[in-house]
């Protein structure tokens, strides 16, 4: 999604160096992606062995002077999350999005996300109700393809900030396949003022933290 | 547990691992490093796990197995086992079941419309839950108190409730069994083709979106399948284009950069069982727990979706799987 699939993972002295996504060096990235050998490799591993890896992601990659490090998760709430919410505790996280889909399905596993959250004590910021929506790019009609509201009625019964609903966008999509830069070239897609709307909602809960 | 992994940075091999129940377990130049090296070493882990000869016994009364598998979660894999499972539930003379191994995000329950139900306890083990008389479904959503709980379990765990629900459920005698996974190649998939190697897997049916992001996870599922010698029935595109109810005109919601299942599963050699659109029907059927074949019988998504299931059912009729292929 980054159009970074080709790059590798090298050493330095004061650990693993992070993939740069852009020329400034402003966006830094690790996962398992950089570490195989052929990207169709699959990672055929049981808890032990993925949570070993979290903790050295954490602890061996040499991120540097970080304002926000962003960890993306699979579903679930099993060893990943475990892990990573246990080895991240020393360094104070500011807390989890939630992201969903509008539909009851989906709904009714992020309410089991939210207990987890409660368990570990990590700080909700806030759901995300994602594919709220497509606007027929022919006829401007928008359906509810996975339902509608299904996000922010979880956020209102649970009591956490809804952050906001983002659309399905093709233009999103398509420009994650091609690992460009959504936010640079297409500001005016209907995608855009939801995202938008959302990191600045983030950004302010990190700055009244701090 | 040795989870912690020494101070001296290693570069995780996968592929150089001798394998637990090997000889070299722990003692390989690959296991230098590796964070369960002790536990291997210490030959705990040697042997046959003894619920494989329980679970081999248990599932002679089950004549076809077949586990659906993805790479990325919210690609429709609960949809689609819950609708295999209907599909072939309309032959009243065959027994149909469905596991739901989704250890920590069950979705079944809800889209067969099973929410709130509990699991009984008989003489001759724990009794799935009927939708139908010849639809039994088993998940750990039986077990939840409130649709609040979590399950925040680690692997182990998880594997050891997978182990009951393929030994302790009275399954009865069944015609298909169908077993709906979490996304990825992990624990629960690891112990499902474990512990039932001394039966006979079908095969598995991988579903996925259309996108390359999404493909990218299918090849490494594939892969995962060849690794473990599971059979690929074939792989199924779901959300594949939306026809605007307004307008009639075809969208590609999740466009096919590169070419979709279709050119990926021409390039792997696997079949492609079939496309299914994206149909907003399908999602609200879901969420009601109801089958959209019965909402929605001649929509294309409807039609597609029968198609699929023949050719699974055709799959099983020539595949006599025979016992102890993988003594």
């Amino acid at each position: 999604m980054l159009n970074v699939q080709d790059r590798d993972v090298h050493q330095c002295d004061s650990g693993w160096v992070p993939v740069f996504v852009d020329q400034d060096k402003s966006i830094s990235l690790m996962s398992i992606g950089f570490l195989l050998e052929k990207p169709d490799d699959a990672v055929v591993w049981r808890g032990p062995k993925k949570n070993a890896l979290i903790k050295q992601f954490i602890s061996d990659v040499a991120w540097g002077d970080l304002d926000f490090l962003i960890v993306d998760t699979p579903p679930g709430t099993s060893d990943e999350h475990i892990t990573a919410v246990e080895s991240l505790r020393l360094y104070r996280p500011l807390g989890a999005i939630l992201v969903t889909t509008p539909q009851a399905v989906s709904v009714a596993d992020v309410r089991r996300e939210l207990t987890f959250c409660k368990k570990t004590g990590l700080k909700v910021i806030g759901i995300v109700e994602n594919m709220s929506g497509f606007v027929c790019p022919h006829c401007s009609e928008c359906t509810n393809v996975f339902s509608k509201g299904g996000g922010q009625e979880l956020a209102q019964h649970a009591g956490v900030p809804f952050l906001g609903c983002v659309p399905l966008d093709h233009q999103l999509t398509r420009s994650l396949e091609e690992g460009r830069d959504f936010v640079q070239e297409f500001p005016k897609s209907s995608a855009f003022p939801a995202l938008a709307s959302i990191t600045q909602h983030i950004l302010s809960v990190a700055s009244r933290s701090s | 547990m040795a989870e912690r992994a020494g101070p001296a940075l290693v570069d995780v091999p996968p592929h150089e691992c001798p394998g637990t129940g090997s000889e070299q377990a722990g003692k390989a130049t690959a296991c230098q490093g590796c964070p369960n090296q002790g536990l291997c070493a210490s030959a705990r882990t040697a042997g046959p796990d003894p619920a494989i000869e329980e679970i081999k016994e248990k599932m002679k009364t089950v004549k076809h197995k077949i586990l659906v598998l993805s790479g990325k979660g919210g690609v429709g894999k609960s949809t689609f086992s819950a609708h295999l499972a209907h599909g072939l539930a309309e032959d009243e003379t065959k027994q149909v079941a469905v596991l739901d191994v989704d250890i920590c995000g069950p979705s079944i329950p809800k889209i067969m419309g099973l929410e709130g139900e509990q699991v009984h306890q008989s003489g001759s083990g724990w009794s799935p839950v009927y939708v139908e008389e010849n639809l039994g479904v088993m998940s750990v959503g039986f077990l939840l108190g409130s649709p609040d709980d979590a399950v925040i379990w680690r692997g182990p765990k998880k594997n050891g409730m997978i182990k009951q629900f393929l030994r302790d459920v009275d399954w009865g005698e069944v015609d298909y069994l169908i077993v709906d996974t979490p996304p990825g190649t992990s624990d629960e998939h690891l112990s499902l083709v474990q512990y039932l190697s001394a039966t006979c897997i079908d095969g598995a049916v991988i579903v996925t979106t259309p996108q390359e992001v999404a493909l990218q996870d299918v090849r490494k599922e594939i892969n995962f399948c060849h690794k473990v010698k599971l059979p690929v029935i074939g792989v199924v595109e779901n959300m594949s284009g939306f026809v605007c109810p307004k307008c009639k005109k075809e969208s590609q919601i999740f466009p096919p950069t590169s070419g979709g299942a279709e050119a990926m599963c021409h390039a792997l050699n696997v079949p492609l069982l079939g496309k299914v659109p994206l149909d907003p029907q399908i999602g609200k059927s879901c969420d009601m727990g109801h089958s959209f074949f019965s909402k929605i019988p001649n929509s294309p998504a409807t039609l597609s979706y029968r198609d699929i299931i023949q050719r699974i059912q055709d799959y099983c009729r020539h595949n006599h799987p025979q016992e102890d292929r993988n003594p």
